[in-house]
């Protein structure tokens, strides 16, 4: 009888497991939906450039963020060329250090973002792109080579894979007022109803920007003065978030946020009553570039699979799948309308202008980071 | 002797698994960029915003710890008292959501607060939020044991107590309370511990926003792009290590009178 009654309940948990389809809205899964392209015929995986790959072989071991790749590009590189792809995810910059830094290091390619690859550059971990081996790098704008000039001075070890602008993302029926400012973020109206990002860099440069200073200052009385503001948001938060704040703004359970565009592009995507706002004050223009650690072993595979990437109609189906902006001219002449012509997708020089890079601050990051440290344990107080 | 060669597996799991991380721990604590210095490590311990922290962790896990030993002595209690085949079943009750990943539950409060009942996120607060998803995650943790003490409790004992002239609640306080205290040692320990270094709880339910002790060490080994933070947080680690490892000796005082708590874990 115990027995009995004991898988009787758990079945009826089961049952009511199954029945639970008033969940929230899944991100991930509506990205699937809308990466499809918009005809129903199977997308077009052919190479834009006519290339040919030799048998290459061996393996290659990439890192990489999650979702951050359309795994239809491996399989088609692994087919033409022989070689065994080892890919692996990682969720922070911070976490790619740390397994590069590491004695038994196996990546032959990884996809940091700006400020790290300066640092890894100074701290001569990398190994020089050889452009002649990467024809299709003639598909990267200019205008994307001068920013990422800034960090990778000749743009000798890296090559820009997607790139973004952080700024706010609001919802229309919570906010009447014109959203063109930083400022916004710190109205007592919209009290638990913002989302801060949680990372020391962009809730610091947020701070930052709106006092009139540089995101990359290397002054301590800058920080502090920011860091105070940040504390003075605290009560106002509902929280600080990164993946989390996307689930959240969809289903209008606040009114603003701090997000990077290529979140934006899909939460806008998914509920048409949120907008996206690079604010007066600038932000912060951001790359994930594509580079060779001095650990590779498979050279020849590496600088394949980057000019693989590079090529216009494959980098313009991997952009339909990750909804980033592509740095590959060729990619957008391959994609739709609604990709190019929508400014948070393609913001225009205008809004560009306004935006800076991040650049590695050496030793001074230790003031950032006390100051990130402070706030934190003003939390909760 | 054949007792002993079956220990050893344990004793090697224990020392590749427990003892030696612990040594790397103490070992990136007074290390940086493999020049041995203490600097930093002295630098953490003073420093009174981290100790601030710990106190709110300490705090809120010793809330934790009573609310869940206010409900759990009673279910326990009542649980011990019924039919055996009776309690049997009930206590699946309380099994059931611990076959589920401790993550996905916490998930799951995660949408209920969010989505379902926004009313009741409102009504606790933060803070209420993160202790209600507390003491539900370690609830189980505090009745098992207690009820295995209790259903072991010899009942001739009670009767004893009821002949010779005690009331029920004399009998209660006097005899089944102090027969009870290994119970609730192992059930204070079990639910304490984990409390205090509660990570998942305070990032999801929190918002990020409620600053626990778990999160301070997550941060520390995050912020890498300065030099040095592995101390930081290895420093960060050996605190939260010893005050869990004094507070298992202090609770274990209590206990020293028996030789052990509830035998089921």
């Amino acid at each position: 009888m115990k027995k009995f009654l004991s898988l009787l309940l758990a079945l009826v948990m089961l049952l009511a497991l199954a029945a639970c389809t008033n969940a929230p809205k899944d991100p991930q899964s509506g990205d699937k939906e809308t990466a499809a392209p918009a005809g129903d015929d199977e997308p077009d995986y052919s190479f834009a450039d006519g290339d040919q790959y030799d048998e290459i072989g061996g393996e290659l071991n990439i890192l990489n963020w999650g979702e951050y790749i359309d795994p239809e590009l491996i399989d088609i590189f692994e087919e033409e060329t022989g070689v065994k792809i080892n890919y692996v995810e990682m969720t922070s910059n911070e976490e790619m250090l740390i397994k590069l830094r590491s004695a038994d290091c196996v990546y032959d390619m990884c996809f940091p973002s700006d400020y790290i690859i300066e640092k890894l550059i100074a701290d001569d971990m990398l190994i020089p792109l050889d452009m002649d081996k990467i024809p299709n790098a003639k598909n990267i704008q200019q205008r994307m080579l001068d920013i990422t000039d800034g960090f990778d001075p000749g743009n000798k070890y890296s090559l820009p894979y997607m790139w973004g602008t952080v700024g706010i993302l609001y919802n229309t029926t919570m906010v009447d007022e014109e959203v063109d400012s930083w400022d916004i973020l710190w109205n007592e109206k919209y009290a638990g109803k913002i989302w801060q990002y949680d990372s020391v860099r962009d809730a610091i440069a947020v701070s930052l920007l709106r006092l009139g200073y540089d995101i990359n200052t290397r002054n301590a009385d800058e920080v502090a003065a920011a860091r105070d503001e940040l504390i003075k948001e605290i009560p106002l938060l509902k929280g600080l978030g990164t993946d989390d704040i996307r689930t959240s703004m969809q289903n209008n359970k606040a009114a603003l946020a701090v997000i990077y565009s290529g979140d934006a592009y899909a939460c806008v995507d998914e509920n048409p009553d949120l907008a996206y706002v690079v604010p007066k004050e600038g932000s912060n223009v951001w790359f994930d570039n594509v580079v060779i650690p001095k650990s590779a072993k498979n050279l020849e595979a590496a600088h394949a699979f980057i000019n693989f990437l590079n090529d216009a109609n494959l980098a313009a189906r991997n952009t339909e799948y990750i909804y980033y902006s592509t740095p590959n001219q060729g990619a957008l002449d391959h994609l739709d309308e609604d990709f190019t012509s929508n400014e948070i997708f393609n913001p225009s020089d205008e809004i560009l202008s306004r935006c800076v890079v991040y650049h590695d601050l050496g030793d001074f990051i230790e003031v950032f980071n006390k100051a990130w440290a402070d706030f934190y344990a003003a939390m909760g107080k | 002797m054949k007792r002993k060669v079956l220990a050893y597996p344990y004793i090697v799991w224990m020392v590749l698994f427990i003892v030696i991380p612990m040594f790397f721990i103490l070992y990136y604590a007074v290390n940086v960029n493999g020049q041995f210095t203490v600097t930093k490590f002295w630098q953490t311990l003073k420093d009174a915003s981290k100790w601030g922290i710990l106190w709110r962790s300490v705090v809120i896990s010793l809330k934790t710890t009573a609310i869940c030993l206010l409900l759990g002595y009673p279910i326990a209690y009542i649980l011990s008292n019924m039919k055996r085949s009776v309690a049997g079943f009930i206590s699946v009750l309380f099994f059931v959501p611990m076959w589920m990943n401790f993550v996905l539950r916490t998930y799951a409060w995660h949408a209920i607060l969010e989505y379902a009942l926004p009313q009741l996120s409102d009504f606790l607060g933060l803070e209420g939020s993160v202790l209600m998803v507390l003491v539900y995650d370690f609830l189980p943790f505090m009745i098992l044991p207690l009820y295995n003490t209790l259903s072991k409790l010899d009942r001739s004992l009670l009767e004893a107590s009821r002949d010779l002239g005690a009331n029920s609640v004399t009998t209660f306080f006097r005899v089944v309370l102090p027969l009870s205290v290994p119970g609730i040692v192992s059930g204070v320990t079990m639910v304490f511990i984990p409390a205090i270094t509660a990570f998942t709880v305070p990032v999801l339910i929190g918002h990020g926003k409620y600053h626990l002790y778990g999160m301070e060490i997550e941060q520390a080994f995050k912020l890498l792009s300065g030099q040095g933070d592995y101390a930081v947080g290895s420093t960060l680690s050996i605190i939260l290590l010893i005050s869990v490892l004094v507070s298992t000796v202090i609770m274990n005082h209590f206990d020293k009178d028996q030789q052990t708590g509830g035998q089921m874990w």
